[in-house]
């Protein structure tokens, strides 16, 4: 784990190095979760990246996923909008499903389940267009432009992702003549401006310095109350700050630990598990 | 123990070989660059000096010269009709052109799998822009001009001079596309858009001021090419103006060929100011491609923050 994350404004570090904020005003819920996996595993080629994970997701909530390099977290958050079908060696098998269904029947559309879940990538990626044109994207292309204001909607999306202010005498302006963190923070706003039910974060702040990350963060803080966020991080920090739930991912793309973030950091069942957030390992 | 100099600190070390190597080297590079840009001058000049003569020996009129149609009497010939046709050439072989190539490009990106035919049709598509144009020129003769009995009309030219430019196009549009970053496709299948979507609001658009400059550079070596258009069949002299795609012409390399073999020495002068016309439009193209360029790479840059 990189030394140059660690937020050294946390006061409250604890023996393992790291502070657990538990009252995060949500109550971690029973329901059934809007995202689920039954035994899911996916293979690239005949290497096995992910194994058996089953796993429920809470809806309208942060689940973090965090665990070693190469163990599976991306191709995870990839398999849950199906973007892993861009990526020809790859097959999965097992069940994964929203709201109930599975999402790898022949009767779901992977454009449509996109549609429902938006992805904002390690690194910001926004299009060559005007920053206007970024926000209102996904409106345009699911043909919902005219149905809204549109003005507003990437007003709103903007706003949401604590962009606005920043960029709104300049929204005819090229999104990348942003900042990283601007662009980051841009590519929020598109993932959000359709008002999708999930979004999926990989590693959303590792490309930014500590103040544009944080911005982020309290970011997610505030689209956890319409969204459900699932976000794969590298710091656990930030996991133990941002999130209702981790999943702890481990080599060989297993599920070894997955429980509200507060007994995870505190009291890991899993003596792996204790290792890796302790920094023994992975 | 401490050295005070490099010279003897380094003593063992002896680079003496290498450097005179790398000197030889050098200068023979340079002297090979130098070959080119000389020969350019050269060429340049020589030009500019035979079309200097002829506007002073043969008293030639600049705007005589420039708008006049050709006839086979020297002192009454012009460019203007050759001009004409030369710019309804490009405009026919850009529009013949550019959406076969750009659609054949997008096809074997984003569509066509990777295997072997789509292998073998990329590798043709190199060969394709190695064949002599004439051989674009005699298929052309065959098929269009006699066979479907089109004649020898500017559209036929255009015809070979498309042909000619599809596969240059081609393997331009290819790059483009090919170097638009996976990363922003991605963040568009992301947000749920099809295939089409992604293609027609993102790639072509970040790939297209780079098909553009491809385009405009194939055009520049399609409005010098004489051979083509000769096979097609070229008026000996450009007496009138084109008036549309069907009319017979001459072009301005064809004219300019025309003219160099007249026994009138006054035709070489016209020839002369012909080319330097010629080798304005090309100026001028290589102006507009490299501008593109230019604003494609600054763009291009930006994308990986
Ligand atoms: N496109 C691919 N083709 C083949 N193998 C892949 C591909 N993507 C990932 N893998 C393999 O699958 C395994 C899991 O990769 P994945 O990217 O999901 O890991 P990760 O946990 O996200 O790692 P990191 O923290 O480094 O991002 C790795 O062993 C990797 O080599
Ligand atoms: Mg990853």
């Amino acid at each position: 784990m990189s030394s140059e994350m660690t937020d050294t404004t946390d006061e409250t570090l604890i023996e393992t190095g790291f502070s657990v904020e538990t009252d995060r005003g949500r109550e971690p819920t029973d329901a059934e979760g809007i995202v689920r996996s039954e035994d899911l595993s996916v293979y690239y080629g005949n290497e096995r990246a992910l194994e058996d994970v089953t796993i429920e997701i809470p809806e309208n909530q942060v689940t973090a996923i965090i665990g070693p390099s190469g163990c599976g977290k991306s191709t995870f958050l990839r398999s849950i909008n199906r973007m892993n079908d861009r990526i020809e060696s790859c097959t999965v098998e097992g069940e994964l499903t929203f709201h109930g269904k599975n999402v790898y029947d022949d009767d779901v559309d992977p454009v449509a389940l996109r549609r429902k879940i938006g992805q904002v990538f390690q690194a910001p990626n926004p299009f060559p267009k005007s920053i206007y044109d970024n926000v209102a994207y996904g409106l345009r292309i699911q043909g919902r432009a005219d149905e809204v204001d549109l003005d507003d909607a990437v007003e709103r999306a903007l706003k949401g992702a604590a962009l606005w202010d920043e960029v709104e005498d300049k929204l005819d302006e090229s999104g990348l003549d942003l900042s990283g963190g601007q662009q980051q923070r841009l590519c929020i706003a598109r993932a959000i401006a359709p008002d999708p039910e999930v979004i999926l974060m990989d590693e959303p702040t590792s490309a930014l310095d500590p103040v544009a990350a944080s911005k982020i963060e309290d970011l997610i803080d505030e689209l956890v109350e319409e969204y459900s966020v699932i976000i794969v991080t590298h710091n656990m920090q930030q996991a133990a700050r941002i999130s209702d739930k981790t999943a702890v991912f481990l080599t060989g793309g297993e599920l070894v630990e997955f429980d509200d973030t507060a007994r995870i950091f505190e009291n890991p069942k899993d003596d792996r598990v204790e290792d890796y957030i302790t920094g023994k390992f992975g | 123990m401490s050295f005070r100099d490099g010279q003897e600190l380094f003593a063992d070390v002896d680079l003496g070989r290498e450097k005179f190597l790398n000197r030889v080297f050098h200068a023979v590079l340079v002297a090979a660059s130098l070959f080119g840009f000389v020969m350019l001058v050269l060429l340049i000049l020589d030009v500019v000096w035979e079309a200097y003569q002829g506007l002073t020996v043969f008293q030639i009129d600049p705007v005589q010269f420039l708008t006049q149609p050709s006839s086979s009497r020297a002192e009454r010939a012009g460019f203007g009709a050759s001009i004409v046709a030369s710019l309804w050439l490009m405009v026919l072989t850009a529009a013949l052109a550019f959406f076969i190539a750009v659609g054949c490009a997008v096809y074997l990106v984003e569509y066509a799998s990777r295997n072997r035919v789509t292998r073998l049709i990329e590798a043709n598509l190199a060969n394709l822009a190695g064949v002599p144009s004439i051989v674009y020129g005699l298929l052309v003769l065959a098929l269009i001009v006699n066979d479907a009995g089109l004649g020898s009309v500017i559209l036929a030219g255009a015809i070979a001079l498309a042909l000619l430019i599809v596969p240059i196009i081609i393997v331009a549009s290819i790059e483009s596309l090919r170097a638009v970053p996976s990363s922003v496709r991605d963040g568009s299948y992301a947000m749920g858009a099809t295939k089409w979507q992604t293609i027609r609001r993102v790639v072509l658009p970040q790939a297209m001021p780079g098909i553009l400059t491809g385009t405009i550079l194939a055009l520049a070596r399609a409005i010098g090419e004489t051979a083509p258009l000769i096979m097609v069949g070229t008026m000996l002299h450009a007496t009138r103006y084109p008036d549309g795609p069907l009319s017979s012409f001459s072009a301005m390399p064809t004219q300019i060929y025309n003219w160099t073999y007249q026994a009138d020495r006054m035709f070489n002068g016209l020839a002369a100011l012909g080319i330097v016309v010629l080798l304005a439009f090309l100026v001028a193209m290589y102006v507009i491609a490299g501008y593109l360029r230019k604003k494609y790479e600054a763009d291009a840059s930006l994308t990986n923050v």
